[in-house]
């Protein structure tokens, strides 16, 4: 492939993983209004649109024409970075995840992925860690006292659950033997025994590592039970209190950007992947992963939402307590455990 | 070529954010431009080839330390700095001290290029090299022991901390 067709390619991915990004970010609204609507017994979105499909965009085009206020107390370029900093950093980090395995249309042949580095899983974890500054520096700016005890909580609560996040991950590693996505992926092929599939999840006590990631990403993309940052019944609405229109609307963003990638990164390193039956002619084998892979993502988001309608929100000691006390020592035993197997095994 | 114009405007960009962090008043733009720093950094560990030390650069230091620097700021609240002179020693000693020690880095890293010193008895890094294997078979064979001897510094730090952020006047049971 030479360069021009490979930029070509590379921006037509590009344009494309971003539009289906934002599209699902969208769309992760609606079934989160529509579930946890159910869930209360009520209808959720039902006027815009069949079973209320069009309220995305109805909702995007209120934010785009809402007037956007900027309070007079506000340190005004830090209050104008934060929210791109926070969506720049969520949309960014899509770029690595690899979705499928190699698209061939004609001579041409590419990875379903942005970019394939050896070190994706750490790029990923890297950027994610930045998405930090847009809720501290967004706490910080406004100027107000609900705001900055959310950027307070947020930026605490993210930095706490970060290592256990990553310790949960290490297991993962060490049976893998590689950074890199797809390389972690493709330790995953084939079964054990006559039909469990090879997933991490499956192998040498890692699905204690997987609870734990589970509980941190929640932790991480401040979602209930963990949503101390934005807690309605004390701080408003926490860091983003003074934002309107599409400031407040890119906080949102980032935060259901957050959500698609921890649901990606946990579909990767324990589910398998993309991996599922593959049958049917050559275009069909092709795209079917995709497939797999989005139900995955799914499961994940519809987790997300039926946890958040289930289970009340934490105190803030409790949250840090859990962190630290719980969710810490439990990540370094397994991170032992597995080393001492993988040891042992040779 | 595209590598060498990279390195240039990223080294240009971290000699910036260094500059800045001086000049800003307040301690959070010092701090954000430190993050900038610390960022292009690791954009130049990458286009050094050490992938693994770029990514760990990101987030240890642009990811959990300075978000600690901000968090300690946003908590205390910290506002304007006031603008000094300056002592007369740092004008003395400071300037001429700096140069002096640029001049004497240049000249080590200028002379290692031809091959004649390697820094600190470690052999020049061929192109591969900074891979997370390479890293760890380094820091965990020829340098054991002084990886080791840095975790119990880093131990010692953190029960000064400790030492200094409890108040020994608070009363029982209740942490200061």
């Amino acid at each position: 492939m030479d360069i021009i067709t490979f930029i070509i390619v590379s921006v037509i991915k590009i344009a494309l993983i971003l539009f289906i990004l934002l599209t699902a970010v969208a769309y992760t609204v609606w079934l989160e209004r529509k579930v946890v609507g159910r869930m209360q017994n009520r209808w959720g979105p039902t006027r815009v649109g069949p079973f209320g499909l069009l309220q995305p965009a109805a909702d995007g085009v209120k934010f785009l024409f809402k007037e956007d206020l900027t309070p007079p107390h506000v340190y005004k370029p830090l209050y104008v970075a934060a929210p791109m900093i926070a969506v720049i950093f969520a949309v960014t980090s899509i770029a690595v995840i690899p979705f499928g395995n190699w698209l061939n249309v004609g001579k041409i042949s590419t990875p379903f992925q942005i970019t394939d580095v050896n070190i994706g899983l750490l790029v990923v974890l890297g950027i994610t860690s930045l998405g930090v500054y847009g809720v501290a520096l967004s706490g910080w700016s406004s100027n107000s006292k609900y705001s900055l005890l959310g950027g307070l909580r947020a930026s605490a609560q993210m930095v706490s659950y970060e290592i256990a996040l990553g310790l949960s991950l290490v297991g993962v590693l060490i049976l893998a033997g590689t950074f890199s996505l797809r390389g972690i992926v493709e330790a995953q092929a084939g079964h054990f025994g006559p039909w469990i599939p090879n997933w991490f999840i499956f192998r040498g006590g890692q699905i204690v590592a997987f609870f734990i990631y589970l509980t941190a990403a929640y932790a991480e993309t401040n979602r209930i039970p963990f949503d101390l940052p934005e807690a309605e019944t004390e701080l408003v609405a926490g860091y983003h209190t003074e934002y309107s229109a599409m400031k407040f609307a890119m906080f949102f963003m980032a935060e259901y950007a957050n959500m698609i990638t921890v649901a990606c990164l946990a579909s990767l390193l324990f589910l398998g992947g993309w991996s599922g039956p593959v049958f049917g002619p050559d275009w069909l084998q092709q795209l079917l992963p995709l497939l797999w892979f989005a139900l995955r993502i799914f499961v994940f988001l519809f987790i997300y939402i039926w946890v958040r309608g289930t289970l009340p929100r934490f105190r803030y000691d409790q949250l840090m307590a859990f962190g630290w006390k719980f969710l810490l020592p439990i990540a370094i035993a397994n991170l032992v455990v597995t080393a001492i197997f993988v040891a042992w095994k040779g | 070529m595209l590598h060498l114009i990279l390195f240039s405007v990223f080294g240009l960009i971290c000699v910036a954010g260094a500059v800045n962090l001086l000049l800003q008043t307040h301690p959070i733009n010092s701090a954000l431009s430190l993050v900038v720093v610390m960022g292009s950094l690791a954009v130049e560990y990458l286009l050094l080839g050490a992938e693994f030390v770029a990514a760990v650069q990101v987030i240890v230091y642009a990811g959990a330390i300075m978000v600690l620097f901000v968090f300690v700021i946003m908590l205390l609240n910290a506002g304007e700095e006031e603008r000094t002179p300056g002592s007369r020693v740092s004008w003395l000693l400071g300037i001429p001290g700096v140069l002096a020690l640029t001049v004497i880095v240049c000249w080590a890293l200028l002379r290692s290029e031809t091959g004649t010193v390697g820094l600190g008895g470690v052999p020049q890094a061929d192109k591969a090299f900074g891979g997370a294997r390479d890293l760890s078979e380094l820091l965990f064979h020829q340098f054991l022991l002084p990886f080791e001897v840095t975790s119990i510094l880093v131990l010692i730090a953190i029960m000064g901390a400790v030492v200094l952020a409890a108040r020994p006047d608070s009363e029982p049971g209740r942490q200061g």
